[in-house]
């Protein structure tokens, strides 16, 4: 087990787990029960990709502008983030405290010729294990960790001087009750019932304190919003459901 | 032959090189995916005057796509603008009058010779780095099952791709191997191609007539630099002003007018075409076509994209074919390109559907709209000519309405691919 020299306390919440693991197979059906997920990717890919290009510097219209960054991606459910970064030249170790989902990203990494260094493990044992990476991710995943604080400390304790971290989670508001969790869980089906507690949802400014006690900067927060007609996710400034937010290390 | 198989590795490769095929090629190539196109015929052959005598209109939006991509001003000197479209039944004296300054000031619409557009779209991907051409080749099998998509050519080189795009029109062999149904019907009628020469410039005014056998269709293109081959047998009527024609006969008679002596055949083409342009006379070779629409069930499969003609062929009555096609461009380019950038992995059906959900609206209502037409049109009983005769007079007194029909035409309606409304990719 890890050694963790914050003293105690956990990020994984075994209940969180255990829903996950009973999924692990369909991440990358495209028909299957993560299918709003994919619809979704773009849209917070293509965010990754502007604020990552911007904040390092890169050329945006490299096919491989991430070239020479080291990602980690926390709670990597079965790739679908991890792969792409990957794709767009960042050196990517994904983690994830389901081990089926390690391993279905593994499997699926394989086949499509990936280099992707999959783990077992929370963030804190990474920490432990003294790993530092230039980009942190934690995408939808705040609202699963059993300990919000103590997973923002790992988060920022991963990240290299002049790193970047995203966070993207759901917003606790009327709206996102209606939307992200009784529409789309019992509306439209899209999440398995149970998927969120509505309760564990943090307000952008929630995060933002944490991550300002770490002594991060919060450097943008953008919505994600759905387009019905379209069936399409989009970028906006309406950040009430869905949101991604980055902060730096100097 | 060469010694040891040829390995390529690329982005995408497109089997079929016309130009639906070359148009995606260049927007692929020109945002920097790497793209190998394979065609069974060799360039020059595409280009020749023979291999393909029609004329395409080009819409507004169709020429946004190729202005987007680079390759409009390599065929602007040759594109003839469509000022006025006028629509009329038979000799009847209702017609429909479409005309550019109803929407704007930009022309409905480009006539343009296909083998100019084919030359534009070869010179223009020869020029990019990135768009490699096989012709002629053939890919003799594929197995698409993994993470890429392989293909064998008949020269024996092994090609790996994410995605194979199928542009190789209505008979796509690429798509009845990926076991992709169609719905497909035919009409019993032929498509008789052929430019004229008039006396009398045509004013960039398209006619659409409707006549019994089907519409006749007589369409600006540019004029001759020079006298054509046949001006030498015919010194009295030498004119360089042209108009492209497309000449729907029924079945059963088109054969026995394709084999007319000329001066039998203009005489043919006379008693339809009339006088308005003066004296008229077919030039250079005929080409016949058998009208049928075709739909593909679906327009993607894991690591396969069909578009242009080999996803729907549609009746020919409303000159939108290629517009489809290159609509289905803007949009297919739009998907990957966009998909590329942010790292997805473009042969991926989640990606693909973006682009399947995206065409289909748009194919359908024009499929079921010219289908309608040609039902409506082609036949000569009076009750049904009287009503479309009102109604096509009642079409023109709706501005409304025409402008949303033109707005179609042009290709300007709908949720647009940035392509088609002249952004870059």
């Amino acid at each position: 087990m890890r050694t963790w020299d914050d003293g105690g306390g956990t990020t994984l919440d075994p209940e969180e787990a255990r829903r996950f693991e009973a999924l692990a197979d369909e991440w990358w059906d495209p028909h299957g029960k993560f299918r709003p997920l994919h619809n979704f990717n773009p849209a917070r890919l293509g965010y990754l990709r502007g604020r990552l290009v911007g904040h390092f510097g890169r050329d945006p219209l490299a096919r491989r502008p991430l070239e020479g960054l080291r990602l980690v991606d926390l709670g990597c459910g079965g790739g679908l983030v991890a792969e792409p970064m990957a794709r767009l030249g960042a050196s990517v170790v994904g983690c994830d405290a389901v081990p089926a989902n390690v391993g279905a990203a593994a499997a699926h990494a394989a086949q499509a010729g990936l280099e992707i260094d999959y783990r077992h493990c929370l963030a804190e044992d990474l920490v432990a294990a003294g790993e530092s990476f230039d980009v942190v991710l934690a995408l939808e995943v705040v609202e699963h960790v059993a300990d919000v604080p103590l997973f923002l400390h790992a988060c920022r304790r991963l990240l290299r001087p002049g790193g970047c971290l995203v966070v993207a989670t759901i917003n606790r508001t009327a709206k996102s009750l209606l939307l992200a969790k009784i529409g789309a869980e019992y509306v439209l089906g899209w999440l398995p019932r149970g998927t969120h507690d509505w309760r564990r949802f943090l307000r952008p400014s929630e995060i933002a304190a944490h991550l300002r006690r770490e002594g991060l900067t919060v450097r943008d927060v953008t919505g994600v919003t759905y387009a019905p007609l379209t069936n399409e996710w989009r970028l906006s400034a309406d950040t009430d459901v869905n949101y991604m937010l980055t902060a730096t290390a100097g | 032959m060469p010694l040891q198989n040829e390995h390529e590795e690329v982005d995408v490769l497109i089997v079929g090189g016309g130009m639906v095929g070359l148009t995606i090629a260049a927007a692929l190539g020109g945002a920097g995916l790497e793209v190998l196109v394979v065609d069974r015929s060799p360039p020059p052959h595409q280009t020749a005057p023979a291999f393909d005598g029609r004329a395409s209109a080009i819409a507004y939006g169709s020429r946004l796509v190729l202005e987007g991509i680079g390759v409009w001003s390599r065929m602007a000197a040759e594109a003839e603008p469509i000022l006025d479209i006028r629509v009329s039944d038979g000799d009847a004296p209702f017609f429909l009058h479409y005309d550019h300054r109803d929407l704007g000031e930009a022309p409905l619409g480009h006539m343009v010779e296909n083998r100019v557009t084919r030359r534009a779209l070869h010179d223009h991907v020869s020029e990019l780095g990135t768009v490699r051409l096989r012709a002629p080749g053939s890919v003799t099998g594929f197995d698409r099952a993994g993470s890429r998509a392989h293909a064998l050519l008949d020269d024996g080189t092994r090609v790996a791709a994410s995605i194979v795009i199928a542009a190789e029109g209505k008979r796509s062999p690429t798509r009845t191997a990926a076991g992709i149904r169609v719905t497909e019907w035919t009409y019993p009628q032929t498509g008789i191609v052929c430019t004229v020469a008039h006396e009398e410039p045509h004013r960039g005014i398209a006619h659409e007539r409707f006549l019994p056998a089907g519409p006749f269709a007589i369409l600006p293109i540019v004029d001759a630099d020079e006298p054509d081959a046949d001006a030498a047998a015919a010194p009295d009527l030498p004119w360089r002003h042209r108009s492209s024609l497309v000449w729907t006969e029924r079945n059963a008679i088109a054969p026995r007018i394709l084999e007319l002596e000329r001066p039998a055949f203009d005489e043919e083409l006379r008693r339809r075409f009339g006088d308005f342009l003066g004296a008229v006379r077919s030039v250079g070779p005929r080409w016949s076509y058998p009208l049928s629409v075709l739909i593909a069930e679906r327009y993607v499969d894991h690591r396969l994209a069909l578009i242009g003609d080999a996803a729907h062929a549609i009746h020919p009555i409303a000159g939108q074919g290629l517009n489809l096609g290159l609509r289905d461009v803007a949009a297919l380019a739009e998907v990957l390109v966009d998909a590329a950038r942010v790292g997805l992995d473009i042969g991926d059906l989640s990606v693909l559907e973006r682009y399947q959900r995206w065409r289909r609206f748009d194919t359908m209502t024009l499929t079921m709209v010219t289908d309608g037409l040609n039902r409506l049109f082609s036949n000569d009983i009076a009750p049904v000519r009287l009503v479309r005769d009102l109604g096509l007079a009642a079409v023109n007194r709706m501005p409304p309405l025409k402008r949303l029909l033109m707005r179609h035409a042009m290709g300007t309606l709908g949720e647009l691919p940035r392509l088609a409304r002249g952004q870059p990719l």
